[in-house]
């Protein structure tokens, strides 16, 4: 924006700010139907109105430049809060873009300069709008990326079942990441707790396929390395056919259909002897 | 250090590595080992790894190969304390310790070795491949 417009912005800002904000929250308001209280509304569009008169401080008006520093953080803060709080993008980009309805009011639509100023003054608004968009975006993605951080540590618990004996109850689909944390959190368990007996428990696995049993395969060689025993257990009927049908080995580890058959073998394997107390049985 | 030293606990050898397995080393510690099951008439060898944090192909065969001489000299030979990193390093690159017998701690190799000797002695099948359970018994404590 050449300095005559930044000039005449800066005018307009400052003779019409007032109509402006009222105007501006107005529009602002009507789109966001109320999801988002009045008074903080009011002060997030106070606070670019001030970041903007500021900006136009500067000879010449640019996203870029040092005055519009302050603007710029006011735009990141207000998407970010918008991302946060599951606003849509198009409700955070009008924020920005509802700023161009009282400037076109105010604007003498019979003077060309002032048209001219006002298609400049437009396109600033544009950049902000699709500045306030990007930061949206890029919010949006480390939201996603926490999440998934976060499902990872959730989603690979490592249970001790007796003394000696460990248990991996897999939840969900085996992933290359996922699969190497749990075969790191498992070995760790194993030294932490000495346990020469592991289970891994696929019950809650939906679908077993050649990837996904080579993940399986290699936790168990580690184990193995590492001098414990690794049982399969949760073998569904269906994923016993998968296995089978994909030509999949096995090889010499133990599998199981149930959790507990593993954990009666890996016992009788460490020399427990179970019993049941007899008159127990109605 | 020019050698590794090598313990003697009863009728076993213990051997913990707490150095970089230099190639000298290695070869020194394979000499020292031999002559020692001979002058000892050792039956176990335990080879504590627990302080390295590298095991690379080299290291690993010269494991297989520890075990191997030692099962010509009657002494079996259990690999202990292996980091969790290491395992996965070895599974990633396909090494799998051909021959070599493996336990969580010194004291599971141990318990393993006197039970192998054990079993052997009095001639029962070898206990480090526990027998499956008698199948009609399994579903009977299962249910």
């Amino acid at each position: 924006m050449d300095s005559t417009t930044t000039r005449y912005l800066a005018d307009l800002l400052r003779d019409h700010g007032d109509q402006i904000v009222k105007r501006w929250t107005a529009t602002v308001a009507a789109s966001l139907r109320g999801r988002l209280g009045e008074a903080e509304l009011g002060r997030q569009i106070n606070e670019l109105f001030t970041a903007l008169r500021e900006a136009t401080d500067g000879a010449e008006l640019t996203i870029d430049s040092a005055e519009s520093s302050e603007l710029r953080a006011v735009l990141t803060e207000l998407s970010r809060q918008r991302a946060r709080h599951g606003f849509s993008s198009t409700e955070t980009a009008i924020s920005v873009f509802a700023l161009k309805e009282p400037v076109l009011e105010i604007t003498d639509s019979t003077d060309p300069a002032a048209l001219r100023s006002f298609v400049a003054i437009s396109h600033f608004i544009d950049e902000l709008g699709l500045f306030t968009f990007e930061s949206y975006a890029k919010t949006r993605e480390e939201l996603i990326a926490d999440q998934a951080e976060q499902l990872l540590e959730l989603s690979t618990p490592v249970v001790k079942l007796w003394e000696g004996v460990v248990a991996v109850p897999l939840v969900g689909t085996l992933d290359s990441a996922r699969a190497q944390v749990v075969m790191e959190r498992l070995l760790q368990t194993l030294v932490d707790t000495g346990s020469p007996y592991a289970i891994i428990d696929i019950t809650g696995v939906p679908a077993v396929d050649t990837q996904v049993a080579q993940h399986i395969l290699k936790t168990v060689v580690a184990a193995r390395l590492m001098g414990a025993d690794c049982i399969i257990s949760g073998i569904r009927p269906q994923i016993a056919q998968t296995i089978v049908a994909l030509g999949i080995e096995f090889g010499d580890i133990v599998t199981k259909s149930s959790l507990a058959d593993a954990l009666l073998h890996a016992l009788r394997a460490g020399g427990v002897e179970l019993s049941r107390r007899a008159g127990r049985r109605d | 250090m020019d050698r590794i030293p090598i313990l003697t606990l009863g009728d076993i050898l213990l051997v913990s590595i707490q150095v970089d397995l230099e190639d000298q080393l290695a070869l020194r510690l394979q000499e020292d080992l031999s002559d020692r099951i001979v002058a000892t008439g050792a039956h176990g060898v335990v080879i504590d790894i627990s302080a390295l944090d590298i095991v690379d192909s080299f290291i690993g065969r010269m494991l297989s190969t520890i075990a191997s001489i030692s099962r010509v000299l009657d002494a079996e030979t259990v690999v202990v304390g292996m980091r969790p990193a290491v395992a996965i390093t070895l599974v990633e690159l396909g090494l799998s310790l051909k021959g070599v017998r493996t336990a969580l701690t010194v004291e599971h190799g141990l318990r393993l070795l006197r039970g192998a000797r054990a079993a052997e002695l009095i001639g029962l099948p070898d206990d480090d491949e526990p027998a499956e359970p008698a199948p009609a018994g399994e579903p009977a404590a299962a249910s």
